[in-house]
């Protein structure tokens, strides 16, 4: 154990917008080292554990949700100005999360479905990644995050170098694990191949395909991918599978556009029509 | 977000006998919201808690899709109990299609719950709930002061996240709840390693009782409506029957018989109320009062020697008694279940779709979760209705606000705050699963 350095302790808020708080809550999953964690920092800003509150400035500012409301999107903004480093955790913070299939469908139509009183909810027409409103300096990907990447994450930032986060496919998580290839073997589709790794390859460990949550790894070829899926399956069907925690990703996007798979109001097509609507004008 | 936690006098028609407050924003819990209390002559007329949490529209992202990629979706409601949403969803699709699960998938998935209860419960009690008792702003705060208190609690916290993980691939948003069974099912041996720790946290369990029970709780009575599942031979998690203190007893899929949503003014969460319009609590006061008989036999011989089964029932700030009383449950029944495990010869069964109503309730860590879906003749969600406890809560929180507030009114604002607070906490609300949920505002009226 070494005594804080003279300079103090960097000073982190954790905050949120949109979702399920399971990537905070990843924070203080790390259980065995959580009270060495928190300790090697200055903790001013975690509502969801602490009643102390402030209101920065924060050298590092790790950000939950996805921006879904006007008060979200003014609160960003703010939000960014007092803040060093802002950090998204998790698929909706980075890219807008299960919630952004709204944005291929009519949002008033989804508000009265849902709710007596739709004049009663606030929300913007889309749902969208913070990186569309302000500058991110580093994302974690996954839903929900990984521990290992936060604590690489967290490593990084108290010894104010980069992250050092692997950049690879799920597909070489598996060859590690020894699996069998789900996609090869059982004619499972399995998203792996067109997926950022860092779960570990769960779903394949057991026995069912990737589902994308970590999101595309970049330059993958997700539309050729797709398009091996359509031999016996119907176009909505692959979209479909493209259609999940990270959908508003490109080029998962694209694919779910064209193909469909978002198809709420059971009557209406799926058109991406609020996708450029709201929240993109930052 | 940025603001601090504070009552802000507003302006009133009465400056200087103003007693406008609000809390604008809830910690310490899972999820946003904010609470106005509305004052006239010294009596709080209304108390409202508002959920700005934003809407996420979960009941119309399920449509379209199919009962495997729904027990998926429906688990990003909570990142704290995503098993419950996972349960409550399984069940009512399997009732529907008419599919009889193997007995041992079905002790797994009471397992994968005891796991959820054990983080959930543990999270909540040393994490959120005990600064409260022993006067800290956080856990991190108090473990300057009670570090194996802390430490404590994250063992047994570990412990439940392990089993979720062990069955699940991950504890937050597992991966192997399908329609029949589970993707893969674990070998006995995957259990080793918790079964090491697991004698270890039931007695740190037991500690936890006797801990909690030594806490100093306010003077506060009040008869509640209770509603929870019983079942005959089982603390209820997946299956029983929909019972209230005041009679009801309904098939666990017939909950919309007895009660309903509504949409209040102010807040993005619906709210529950029985369909003749009263107040009822859910959660682990009322599993306890309504399903004692079925506890564990350590959790009944552990509640019998606190003696303070009543005060469980009638004073909410006992609920963290009741969790741990709880939390003592589902760690010995997980113990019990891992001991009789045998894998089961295949993870699923097969199954095919039918069109109709499928609707179940399970046992969430915060209460009573009911789901109803419509399935439609391809086999896709066609509409769904998700009904989280902190929403039913909802009005039960409000009416004890309403009801406790004036003895704190006269208090320094930031300890009415406090006291306030803690017993929208003693509620374990889960604001984002109740989007469609928490600022306290205090506004005088005379």
């Amino acid at each position: 154990m070494t005594a804080p350095v003279a300079t103090g302790r960097l000073s982190v808020g954790i905050v949120k917008f949109a979702s399920c708080d399971g990537c905070q809550l990843s924070l203080l999953d790390l259980e065995d080292e959580l009270l060495e964690v928190v300790g090697k920092f200055d903790i001013v800003e975690f509502p969801e554990a602490s009643s102390v509150r402030s209101s920065g400035p924060y050298d590092v500012l790790l950000v939950e949700g996805s921006i879904s409301t006007e008060d979200q999107r003014r609160e960003i903004a703010e939000l960014r100005g007092k803040a060093k480093t802002l950090v998204t955790i998790g698929a909706c913070a980075s890219y807008g999360g299960i919630q952004a299939l709204r944005n291929w469908v009519d949002h008033d139509a989804v508000r009265a479905a849902v709710y007596a009183h739709p004049e009663y909810i606030e929300s913007l027409a889309t749902a969208t990644p913070v990186r569309e409103h302000v500058k991110v300096d580093a994302e974690l990907h996954g839903c929900p995050i990984n521990q290992d990447q936060l604590r690489e994450l967290l490593a990084s930032v108290a010894l104010g170098r980069r992250p050092q986060i692997r950049e690879e496919a799920v597909c070489l998580d598996c060859k590690r694990r020894g699996n069998v290839c789900v996609l090869v073997a059982s004619g499972m589709p399995c998203l792996g191949p067109v997926t950022q790794g860092g779960c570990g390859a769960l779903c394949p460990t057991y026995g069912r395909g990737c589902y994308g949550c970590f999101g595309p790894k970049e330059l993958a070829n997700a539309r050729s991918l797709a398009d091996s899926f359509l031999d016996g399956r119907e176009a909505a069907d692959v979209g479909r599978l493209f259609a999940g925690f990270t959908a508003y990703a490109e080029p998962f996007r694209s694919i779910v556009t064209e193909f469909g798979g978002t198809r709420m109001d059971p009557a209406g097509p799926a058109t991406p029509t609020a996708a450029s609507e709201g929240g993109n004008d930052r | 977000m940025t603001g601090t936690n504070q009552l802000d006098p507003t302006t009133g028609p009465r400056p200087g006998l103003d007693h406008d407050f609000n809390v604008s924003y809830i910690t310490r819990v899972e999820g946003e919201g904010s609470l106005r209390l509305r004052v006239r002559d010294g009596g709080v007329v209304e108390a409202r808690l508002s959920i700005f949490e934003a809407p996420r529209y979960f009941e119309q992202l399920v449509v379209g899709r199919t009962p495997d990629e729904v027990i998926d979706i429906v688990s990003r409601i909570c990142g704290i109990c995503p098993v419950a949403y996972q349960m409550s969803a399984v069940h009512a699709f399997e009732d529907l299609f008419g599919i009889e699960i193997d007995p041992e998938i079905r002790a797994l998935r009471r397992l994968l719950y005891c796991g959820e209860w054990i983080q959930s419960h543990a999270l909540h009690i040393y994490l959120l709930h005990a600064p409260d008792f022993l006067g800290y702003p956080s856990a991190i705060a108090m473990a300057a002061d009670h570090k194996s208190i802390v430490e404590r609690g994250l063992a047994i916290k570990k412990l439940g996240n392990l089993i979720m993980s062990t069955i699940g691939g991950r504890a937050i948003h597992p991966i192997s709840v399908r329609v029949g069974g589970f993707s893969r099912v674990p070998r006995p041996a995957a259990f080793d390693e918790l079964r090491r720790v697991l004698d270890g946290v039931v007695e740190a369990a037991e500690e936890t009782v006797r801990m909690v029970a030594g806490f100093d709780a306010p003077d506060y009575r009040r008869e509640p409506r209770l509603v929870a599942l019983v079942h005959p031979d089982e603390y209820p998690y997946n299956h029983g029957r929909i019972r209230s203190s005041d009679g009801v007893d309904l098939p666990v899929d017939r909950w919309d018989d007895a009660f309903e949503e509504l949409h209040v003014e102010g807040t993005n969460a619906l709210q529950a109320r029985t369909r003749d319009g009263e107040v009822y609590l859910l959660g682990p006061a009322a599993r306890i009062t309504l399903a004692a008989g079925t506890l564990h036999p350590l959790a009944a011989e552990a509640l019998a020697r606190t003696g303070m089964a009543e005060s469980i029932r009638t004073n909410i700030y006992w609920s963290i008694l009741a969790r741990a009383i709880e939390l003592l449950h589902a760690a010995a029944e997980a113990r019990d279940i891992i001991d009789a495990y045998h894998r089961p010869a295949e993870p699923r069964v097969p199954w095919t779709s039918r069109p109709g109503r499928a609707a179940w309730a399970t046992e969430a860590p915060r209460g009573l979760l009911f789901h109803r879906y419509e399935v439609d003749e391809r086999g896709f969600v066609a509409a769904a209705q998700i009904v989280p406890p902190t929403s039913q809560n909802q009005a039960a929180i409000e009416a004890d606000l309403a009801a406790f507030a004036p003895a704190v009114l006269d208090l320094p604002h930031e300890e009415a705050t406090l006291r306030l607070e803690q017993l929208i906490r003693s509620y374990d609300p889960c604001i984002s699963c109740a989007t469609h949920f928490l600022d306290l505002r205090i506004e005088d009226d005379s």
